[in-house]
Parts: structure tokens; sequence; C-alpha cells
């Protein structure tokens, strides 16, 4: 066992414990960043002038009328940035555009004592513009040939030979929507100019390094002239990891310029309308199977929609591509990627960051195929798991493939399954109107950055004379529990109890050139770094006290904030005697951790290499109940057995793996992002821009029966106390609601009837789909010899992919991100 | 008339000088106040949720706590109120039973969400007719556990428990609470484990105690007047004197207007605690319904006495909403798509208008003339919605949406029919969604009166259905979608009553 997985037998690692803010959350007292500013006197408040385009050039832009409305001090435009005048690291998003690219692009910021009078400034903003031909919809994009970005490429084995011997060959075509976060606390930055002088911003950041560095390059200033905090979040799932930047640019300018306060915060239109979500793909397909239902060839392009900038598409894309095969041994496989650049808000990271985005191609492919290779789904999908000795098709091994197994056989026991299908059954015989169907869905799930280079992690730990213990590391805190389990690694660490361990609000002068608390990797990477200071300090009080005790530093035991010596029982110490008396021998007392996951490769010009230190498995079980003459459906039961190696938190990972889950099935099935997609004057325009119209999953969606369970003896060697990441994989375990809609609407249709199921399956999508079966058609899916869809290859003038190495040689600052 | 104030957490707070549109919520913040919070602006997510002590609907207590989403309520609205939040209800060392409960079982990961649902759940916690329906409280949950307390949907009765915990908790009092986190289970966990208020609880103490009565308010600054009259005549002067006054009740629409679109009126007059808006009469000729009323008072006090408007109300926004919206607001309005239209035309409800000049009924079919019309005077209000009787026995109530709790409808279908010896003698349809005003399926009802109630007439009929009203394509559902389910309503509704019971039962 290494010494990084090994746990000790007693500490607080591995205790259910409520979430460490819980008491502040359930009475209010919990600050995020806009809370700030009922406590900051002289504050300006940010609005912002949004064009009515989806694209337009921007011909002139009066902003004297903003001048009259009282209360107005200042609008900010592109004549104010004194450094580079763009919000991203790529160098396409100008912070203040001379040319709108999407609708609801901020074309300029009134500052003002209100915001009552900073929206009224706004109005009194004239902006004229001349409109130009926009794309909107990926299939216009794909049709005009608008691409950003590399078009990479996945391959392994011989496709075209595969196809040629596979018994069956099937070809289909997929577009499925995007994803708005809907974190409920919108975007939000606080800027000052502290009392040394130094631009300090509050804001609500998963990746507060990269906000300090966009801060200081539109500003012109340095890295150490700018300090970013983020208390908390409410909520992020990767909409504030590259969003936030420019929104905490703006603050910053604004304060620089009127020396005041400013507060920037979205409301909810402008978050929904200004800033990026989930990308939606299109893809299409062709698939072989062999005799037995095993695939033998799959050939697939996924092209992402976007939006107006880079963004994070292209590791978003990367990731969507090794994710494809997700629990599936594909031999022979070429899967091309494209970025679609289109006249939309630049889509983003979002919780399984193009995981979803490729599993959703395998499994719709598995469900669609399923009832023309007559088999059972799940007999199908089990057919195909990975194996001893298999690779992924980018290269890497698939360690622990029996667990793929083991969750899955443990679903089918503990959710009863085999009998409640005979259940089912006779429920849909005695009920023309109503189906019901229970499906199973697998999750295999690649923990790390893509990039090699950002999976490192600092923390900073000090212990203080009176022996308590303040922990800050490079992590930020969005509801997932990071800092929770950061206090429990520490409090193991050092052999304290919980009590004994405070923790800081994450900030860059604190802990510097943090990567974005993303991936799901907070945990392994700030934890490894937590434990590493950690472990300086105890290893010096080791000393400390064997020298005091006349033992050898091996026999000196800390646990429970006590410390005795083998051999000697009884307490020799208290933990504070021992902190006095190392800082009366002038031992320090504090230690910068660090932490850089080892055993990674990845060459992204060839997509290959071992990018992953390690997978995340899971199953879920899901049965849903069809309305025959609506559509509309309820979830009835779900079962999960997911993979979290050995638990740091077992309250904190089932919270994460029950709302990955709903916030999965949020996606497939409710969550309906609609844009204007005629040629009208809104063109562009997000119809679907407030609570009202972009649903999220309530109460009524909750599976009535939620049951999960954590895979036990799952301990993972070389990972933070033999713990794995779980912030993203159980979102994709939601592809079993998806999966049961489909074979419950292909039970109103005869035996075998395979579904094409929209998505996201809206009640109105599971009722065209379930009117379809009724005719008892099959659709979609064309055999081979029929006319039918052949995935596109790359374009050749799609930019080059830089090896990873040719990345880091360029050494522009700003180049890397990813999540 | 005295100073506006605002009893918040039991100290009284002067309103100050303030724009009459500023939100309970924004003031709230303003006074350091931070635990309600803005999630959406429109109602929809109760993040801002605060709990305010009303009149009771029921029961023998004359106060109870209310939740209500002080993003929509100018703070105007709330002179001489009593209000309490999520600070107000206990500290990090000493929680609240219901901020205990949900903090020890994962209730909270952002936290954002949090103190709105504190509210909800306080408001649900501390409702006087909550009673356990069983002696045990609801499961544990074990941390690292099997099983999380889930409800054995193979029980019969399971789906209508899954709404409603042993010990009484009704779930849909979460309905206008929004968490992205959770997936909500530990919160239904939570809110099913409660038990009843100690007895020195002093929130449940206050329930004894009179009501804060209405105040008179005139609030005026540069940006507009927010004018709460002290009666009816007072109420109907204003509106006859001051042809731009704009009429609100629990504001879940205006709050709207004012939050999301920036509309600003010059005067808004507040007639929803005018007590000659609020009377709810049974006799055998009528039901009368006071405009003023709540939705939440209606669904209580009628408890079923309408069956249609039975089903109708749960489904109708969130629990939040109701608890402020009025029927008078929601027919004031004119909006094709709200709920009550269907209903109400389907139930051939009269509207009671009243003004300076007098009463008048109007049969709320000839009340709607175009999108966001109505015969209503600028001068007039709503008084009363009168129900006549006898109802039909047959009724049902279908909602077309995407989210079955807090959606607005893409669709909404209201039937109140009898039928006798198997023929149809009365078929009411109300439609909404389908047309710029809410309209009746004369069609349809046409195709059925005096027809057998039989599955050959139900589907020529459900044709003749899909034809009505002009359906169109947005953002909720395609024109395809709502005409397939205007037809698929009358399946359905047959499908579910194909043999009527008989005379003298109830439906």
């Amino acid at each position: 066992m290494s010494h990084l997985s090994e746990r000790p037998e007693v500490g607080e690692i591995g205790r259910s414990i409520a979430h460490e803010s819980a008491a502040l959350h359930v009475t209010g007292k919990a600050l995020y960043t806009d809370d700030l500013v009922a406590r900051t006197r002289d504050v300006l408040h940010a609005w912002p002038v949004q064009a009515p385009h989806a694209r337009a050039a921007i011909t002139s832009l009066d902003v004297a009328g903003a001048y009259e409305v009282p209360g107005v001090v200042r609008v900010l435009t592109a004549a104010d940035v004194p450094g580079v005048n763009d919000a991203g690291v790529k160098h396409d998003e100008p912070l203040f555009p001379d040319e709108v690219r999407f609708f609801g692009h901020a074309v300029c910021w009134v500052l003002a004592e209100t915001l009552e009078a900073a929206r009224l400034g706004g109005l009194a903003v004239e902006v004229t513009y001349d409109p130009l031909p926009s794309l909107i919809t990926v299939k216009e994009a794909i049709e005009a040939h608008a691409f950003q970005g590399a078009q990479p490429t996945v391959e392994r084995g011989d496709v075209s030979t595969g196809l040629e011997g596979a018994a069956q060959v099937f070809s289909g075509e997929l577009e499925f929507a995007g994803q708005e976060h809907f974190y409920l606390e919108t975007h939000c930055a606080l800027a000052y100019v502290d009392e040394g002088g130094q631009v300090f911003v509050q804001s609500s950041t998963q990746h507060p390094s990269e906000t300090q560095e966009i801060v200081a390059h539109v500003l012109g200033l340095r890295s150490h002239e700018v300090t970013v905090q983020c208390l908390r979040m409410g909520g992020a799932f990767g909409g504030k990891e590259m969003q936030p930047h420019g929104f905490a640019a703006i603050a910053a300018l604004g304060s620089i310029l009127t020396g005041r306060p400013v507060r920037l915060r979205l409301n909810r239109t402008q978050d929904l309308t200004m800033t990026g979500k989930r990308h939606g793909f299109h893809a299409d397909w062709r698939v072989g199977f062999d005799d037995e239902g095993r695939i033998h060839a799959l050939e697939a392009t996924l092209t992402s929609d976007g939006g107006w900038s880079l963004d994070l598409s292209e590791p978003v894309l990367a990731r969507a591509l090794c994710h494809i095969d997700n629990a599936y041994w594909v031999p022979n496989i070429r899967v091309t990627g494209r970025i679609a650049q289109t006249n939309k808000t630049s889509q983003t990271a979002f919780r399984g960051f193009g995981g979803p985005q490729g599993m959703i191609v395998i499994e719709d492919i598995l469900g669609r195929c399923a009832p023309l290779l007559g088999l059972d789904a799940d007999e199908l999908r089990g057919r195909n798991f990975y194996g001893p000795d298999q690779t992924t098709p980018y290269g890497q091994p698939v360690r622990h493939p029996e667990r793929i197994r083991a969750v899955w056989d443990q679903v089918l026991e503990a959710g009863d399954v085999a009998r409640r299908r005979g259940e089912i059954a006779d429920f849909n015989a005695a009920h023309p109107d109503t189906k019901r169907a229970l499906a199973l869905t697998p999750v295999k799930f690649g923990i790390s950055f893509n990039l090699t280079a950002f999976n490192q992690a600092g923390a900073l730990v000090h212990v203080y004379k009176d022996g308590s213990v303040l922990i800050n590391h490079g992590g930020t805190e969005m509801g997932q529990g990071l800092h929770t389990k950061m206090l429990q690694v520490a409090a193991t660490t050092l052999g304290l109890p919980l009590s004994a361990v405070r923790l800081a609000p994450t900030r860059t002068d604190k802990v510097p050139n943090t990567s974005a608390t993303a991936a799901s990797s907070g945990a392994d990477l700030n934890g490894g770094a937590v434990k590493n200071a950690c472990e300086q300090i105890r290893e010096r009080l080791l000393q400390v006290a064997a020298g005091g005790l006349g033992v050898a530093a091996a026999d000196v035991r800390i646990a429970d904030g006590k410390v005795t010596a083998l051999g000697r029982g009884g307490v020799a110490l208290s933990w504070g005697e021992l902190v006095r008396t190392a800082y009366f021998q002038r031992v320090q007392l504090s230690a910068a951790g660090y932490y850089r996951t080892e055993g990674l490769h990845w060459d992204s010009s060839v997509m290959h290499g071992s990018p992953f230190k390690y997978f995340a498995y899971g199953a879920a079980a899901a049965e849903v109940e069809v309305d025959g003459f609506t559509g509309a459906y309820t979830t009835r039961r779900v079962d999960i057995v997911h993979d979290v190696g050995d638990s740091l938190s077992p309250l904190i990972d089932i919270g994460q793996i029950e709302g990955g889950f709903v916030q999965g099935a949020g996606w497939l099935t409710l969550e309906d992002l609609r844009w204007d997609e005629s040629d009208g004057p809104t063109r562009g325009r997000l119809a679907t821009q407030a609570a009202s119209t972009y649903k999220l999953p309530s109460f009524s969606e909750m599976p009535t029966d939620f049951r999960v369970t954590l895979l036990e003896r799952a301990h993972e060697e070389g990972s933070v106390y033999g713990s794995k990441a779980v912030g993203e994989p159980p979102l994709m375990l939601a592809f079993s609601v998806r999966e049961a809609l489909r074979q419950a609407a292909a039970a109103f249709g005869p035996e075998g009837t395979s579904v094409d199921l929209a998505s996201p399956a809206t009640p109105e999508a599971v009722w065209w789909a379930l009117s379809e079966a009724r005719r008892g058609h099959e659709t979609g899916h064309l055999l081979e010899g029929k006319p039918g869809v052949k995935p596109e290859a790359a374009d050749q003038d799609a930019p080059p992919r830089l090896p990873e190495s040719e990345v880091a040689r360029l050494a522009r600052p700003h180049l890397l991100t990813e999540a | 008339m005295s100073t506006p104030s605002v009893t918040v957490n039991g100290r009284t707070e002067p309103v100050g000088s303030i724009a009459p549109h500023l939100t309970a919520l924004d003031w709230l913040r303003d006074l350091g106040l931070t635990g309600s919070k803005e999630g959406c602006a429109e109602g929809e997510c109760g993040a801002c949720a605060i709990m305010i002590a009303r009149p009771a609907a029921t029961g023998t207590e004359p106060t109870e706590w209310v939740a209500i989403n002080a993003c929509l309520i100018p703070v105007a609205g709330l002179d001489g109120q009593e209000v309490l939040t999520a600070e107000g209800l206990g500290s990090p060392t000493d929680l609240h039973p219901v901020q205990h409960e949900l903090a020890v079982r994962g209730g909270s990961q952002c936290g954002y969400c949090t103190p709105g649902f504190i509210c909800s759940m306080a408001a649900e916690y501390y409702r006087a007719d909550r009673h356990a329906t069983s002696a045990t409280a609801a499961p544990v949950a074990a941390a690292n556990g099997t099983d999380h307390g889930g409800v054995d949907p193979n029980q019969p009765g399971a789906e209508a428990d899954a709404e409603h915990g042993p010990n009484g908790f009704d779930l849909h009092a979460l309905s206008g609470n929004l968490c992205r986190c959770t997936g909500y289970r530990p919160i239904r966990d939570a809110a099913f484990a409660l038990g009843g208020p100690p007895v020195d609880d002093g929130f449940a103490e206050r329930r004894a105690q009179a009501p804060p009565a209405p105040r008179a308010t005139r609030i005026s600054a540069d940006s507009g007047e927010f004018h709460r009259p002290a009666d009816l005549p007072e109420a109907l002067q204003l509106l006859a004197d001051r042809p731009e006054a704009l009429v609100v009740a629990g504001c879940t629409d205006w709050g709207v207007e004012v939050n999301i679109r920036g509309s600003r009126a010059p005067l808004v007059v507040a007639v929803d605690r005018l007590e000659e808006l609020r009377s709810l009469t049974v006799n055998d000729a009528h039901i009368r319904l006071g405009a003023a009323l709540t939705l939440s008072e209606i669904e209580r006090c009628l408890d079923g006495e309408i069956p249609l408007l039975a089903e109708m109300l749960p489904q109708f926004a969130s629990r939040l909403i109701r608890n402020g919206a009025t029927l008078g607001g929601n027919l004031g309005t004119g909006s094709p798509i709200g709920d009550a239209p269907p209903a109400l035309l389907a139930l051939e409800a009269e509207l009671l208008l009243a003004s300076v000049d007098g009463e008048r009924v109007v049969p709320l079919a000839d009340y709607f003339t175009g999108y966001r019309q109505s015969v209503r005077a600028r001068h007039e209000l709503i008084k009363e919605i009168i129900v006549p009787r006898p109802l039909a026995r047959l009724a049902s109530f279908h909602k077309i949406a995407k989210r079955r709790f807090d959606d607005i409808s893409s669709v909404a279908v209201a039937f109140a029919f009898d039928v006798t010896d198997g023929v149809v003698r009365r078929a009411h349809i109300g439609l909404g969604g389908v047309a710029a005003t809410p309209i009746r399926a004369l069609d349809a009802e046409a195709a059925l009166v005096g027809q057998p109630w039989s599955a050959e007439i139900v589907r020529e009929a459900a044709q003749v259905m899909a034809q009505e009203g002009t359906p169109l394509d947005d953002h909720r559902a395609s024109a395809g979608y709502r005409a397939g389910m205007l037809g698929q309503a009358l399946l359905k509704f047959h499908a579910q009553h194909p043999e009527p019971r008989p005379e003298g039962v109830p439906a």
C-alpha cells in the first residue's frame, strides 16, 4: 500500500459528517460574495448594455446619455482598458467587443450609486449596430464549415476493415442539447483597491488563479498586484471555471478608475444570456457488431456547439472523444471531433466536461441497436464490458475492469431487478395507456485533467503556539464538500480532532498558481497537498517528541490530540504541550504542501497516452412510468452502486452521487434550452432565459425511491487515503433514466421496436417517441446498403493539434486551461 | 398614518425612505440580513423565501406562519407586518429543529438555497393542521448505508404517500424551492423526520396571539407611489380618481414585471387585505370566493368542496406563490396561460365587479376579450368569483407541462361533466394555452352533449377537440403537441371515468 493511500487506524477520515458550513448554511450566516456588499461602504453597482443581435458590427457607441441619469458615475468602454482587452486565455474573447458575436453580448458597462440607476443608465446608452449574418444551430455551422480550434481524432485498429467484417452494421445520427448550470448563486465579483494598494477581488470563481491572471492582464498589472479570494460559491458545476474572469475584470477596472468598490452581480436573465453552458453536440456514427452482439468497429464524428469563442471547448471535446467508449471494449474505432462556431454564448465546462457528451453517443447506439439485434439492452451492454488486459481507444490500460461487472451485478441484486422486471411486464400487459420500464447503464470515467500540467496543487498549513491549526489550500468550495474533506485530511494526518483545525477562505496570496477546482480532482490534488504539508509538520513534531521522551521518532504516535510513545503506556504529552515545546526549540510550525499526480502522460497531437490516474466506476438502474396520453413520466425508483474508493467522507460522497444523478437526469429529460432559430428580429435570442421558462429538476423529479450504495473494499492505491474522486462521474449514471424512457416508449409498440428519443426527453419528446412506436415503425436506423449516415472526416484546413510538450514550450502565460 | 415599519425577527425596523417598488428581499439584505438570497427574482426558486405572520385560514389559533417569496412583494406591502427569516429562527450554536435536521442529514451542499428551504420547511413545521399519519418518524438515512428511507412504490397508496411524510409534512410545501446540488432526497428525509414544536416554542406560541392587523399605508417617492387603502370604498374611489393606478394583491405577477422587465408604476394600489374581498360563502345556489383570498386559503377553506379546484390548485405554481396569489389577480391579468380560468370556465363561474358606480356580474365566458384584455373597466375591481351549484359530478383538471411541480402549462384542460344513464347531460370544457384567451371547447362540447359516454363518441369528439383554438409553437411546446394534447385529454378523461358513478355519489 502506498504511503499516500495508507489509512491510520484512528482518524477523522471516513467518518460521515455534515458539511463544514452546514450550521452557517441553515441559519443564513454563510457569506457569499454578494453578501459582502451590505458590509462594504460606497459600493458602485455595475450593469451591462447587452446587444439585441446575434451578430453585428458596432457602428457607434454614445454613452453621454447615461451620464444624464442621476447616480451614474462611470461608463466603462474599451477605451478604458489599460492592459489587454480580453476576458479569456485564448485571446478570442474581447472584454469590450467591436463586433457583437451573440445575442446579449455586453457592449459596455454602467457603474452607478444604485443598481436601479445603473440599469436606467444602461437604457440611456445609445448603440447603433450593423447586423451581420449569423449561425445559430450546429447544423448551420456544419453546413457553413464554421469550425474553431483543432479537430482531433482518436483512432485504433482498422475501422474500415472492422465494419466490412461485421455481421451487422447500423448508422445513425443524434443531436442533443446543452445545459444551463443554473447555480443558484449567479456570477458575482466585488473589487476594490485595498489598504496596501493592491487590487483585491472577491469573486465567485472556481479558478482564483486564472481570475487573478485575467484581472492582471486586463489592468496591465503583474499577478503580485492582484489578489483574488473566493469565500465559497453558491454552486458552480463548471460554470465558474472560465466564465468569472471577465466579470471580475470589469469590477476591478471600475474600482481602479473610480477609486470605489465595484460590485458586479448578474441577475438571472443576464447570467443565462451572457454566460456559457454545457455544449450540445451533433453526432453521426456507424457501428458494426459481430454475431454475438459484440462491438466490432465504431466510426463517429462529434461536432460540439462551441458558441462564439473557444473557451474550454477543445479540452471538453478531447474528454468527449476519450469517453465515447464508456465501459465498453471497441477494438476498431475512429472518432473525430470538431467544434462548431455559432453565435451563441461561449459554451464551457459543465460537470462531466465532455464525458457525458461522449458517453451519450455509445449509450444511444446501444439503446437503439439492442432491439434490432434481438437482444435485451442489459445483455448487449454486459457483453461489451471491458475485460482484463484491455486498453482504451487512446491507449490507457483499463485498470480494475472487474469493478464494472461488480457494480453492475450489485445493482442487479440490490435493485431486485429480475423480480421487478417480471412485475413490470405484468403491469404493462394490463395497462394499455401506461407503461413502465427499468434500465441499467454503467459509468467508467477517467480522473485527472487530460492535460498533465494541471495535475498539481498546493497547500499552506499553520500550527499556532496554542495548538490550533489553520489550513489553506488551492481548491474552492462550491458545495461539493471539498473543505470538509480537507479538514478531515488535515486532522487525520496531524492526529487531531476536527475541532482543532480551521480552514480559511481560498485566496491567491496564500496558495499561488493553483489549478481550477474542476475535473472532480479537488480532493485528490488538494488532499495530497494538505496531507503533504501536515506530514512535514508532523515529522518535525515527532522528532521533538522523540527527543523529549527519549524514544525513537518512529515509536511516537499522535492521535486525537494525544502524544504517546510505543511501549510507554498512557498519554505522554498533549498536542498543545508538544507544539509549545517545538516552538521554544525553534522548530518551524508551518509548512507549504505540494502534490503532483504521478504516472500521467498524454500527447494531445495524436490523442494518445495515459492521461488518467484511475477510472471511477458506477452503475444505476432506473425505473420509470410513462403516461401514454401525454408522455409525462415519473421516476419510480433508482438504485445506484458507485465506486468512490475508500470514501473520505461518506455523507458528502453520497450527496455528490445523488445530486449529480438528478442533475444529469435534468440534462437528459427536462432542461430545455431554446434559442430563436428563426430569421426574425430576435434570431439568436435565448428564449428560455429565466427560471420560469428554463425548468430544472424540482422535488417532483426526485426519484420516489432513491437508493445509493458505495462500492465496498474499493481501496484505490496511490490516491489520498485510498479514495476516489466523486464530483462528476455520478452525473452520467442518469443515462439509465433516458434508456428507461426509451424502453417504456418502445413498450407502446410491438416487440422489438427501436425507439429514437430526442434529448432532452421532455414529456413532449417522449410522447412523439411513443406515438411513433405505436405505429410500429422502425425509425432512424438504416441497415448498411441503404442510404445511411457517413461520418465526416476532419477538415483538412483545421489548425494543427499541438503535442503537449510543444504547448508548454510556447510559454504563453495564459494558454493553458482545462478542466 | 404611522411611519411605515416592519417587525423583523422580533425587532421593529422603520422602512425608511424607499422607492415604492423596493422588494422586501432587497430591503432585508440592506439591513444586513443576507440569509434570503436572490436566485431568480421571479418567484421560481425560493432562495428568497421568508415567513410572515398572517391570519390563519383554518383551525383554532388566530395566526399562522406563511412562507412567501420576498423577491416579489414590495416592502411597502409589509407595513405593520411581522417577518421571520432563517437568521431569526436559530443561530449556528443554537439551531432550530428544522435547521438541525437539514444540517445533519446533508440537506445543504452549496448552501445558497438553504435559508429559503428553511423558511418553507419551518412554515410547514408550524402548520397547525399538520398531523402525524403514523406513530413512527421517517427512518434515519444511514450515511453509507443502502437504504435512504425510500418509500416502497410497490405498496398500495405509495404514490400519494411519497409526497406526505409520516409526520404529516406535505412535500408540496417545498414545491417552490429549487436546489441544484442535493437531488432533494436528504431534504425530504429532513422534512419527514421533523417532530412537532416543543411546548415552549415561541414561534408556535405566536400562533395563539392575534395576527398583525393590516395597516393603511401610503408611501410616495419620485419613482412612484404605493397605496394600501383602509377599506373597499377608499380603494374604489382611488381607482376612480387615478386611472393610472395598478391594482396588486400578492404581487406574484407584478413583482415579475418589476424585476424582470423593469416595469415601474406611478401608483400601486394593494387590495390583498381588504376584508370585503376576503370572504368565502357557500349556499345552495352558489359558492362565492373573495377575489383577494390567497389560493392557499381557498384550497384549505374549501377543503375539497369544489373537486375541480381541489385538483387544479395543487398544480397551480408553488406553495410559495399560492400563499400570495389570488383568483382576482389571476383573472385580472387576463393571461391566456393561467391555470384558474380554464377551471372556472368549466365551472361556469361569474365575476362580481365593483366600482364607485356599483356592482355588476359578468359571466367569465364573456370576460376575456383578447390577449390580456377583458371587459373590466380600469376603475373596476374583481370582488368575488361566483361558482354556481349544483356542481358537475364528473370533473378533472389536466395540466400539460414539462415539470410536475411549479411549471407554466403549455396546455390546461378542465372538464366538468354530468353523465346520467350513460348519456352525457352536461359537458363543459375549459382550455388554456391554445388561444389568446382562455376558451371553452364549444365544438367538442356540442359533439358530446346528448350522446352516449362511449369510447367511439369520445374518439370522434377528441378529434373535434384537437381542432379547438389556435395553438402556437413556443419554447414550452410545439403547436402539434398542444393540439395533440387537446385530443388526448378527452381520451384520458374517458379512460379515467369509463363508467361514471351512479347518480348521487360524489365524484
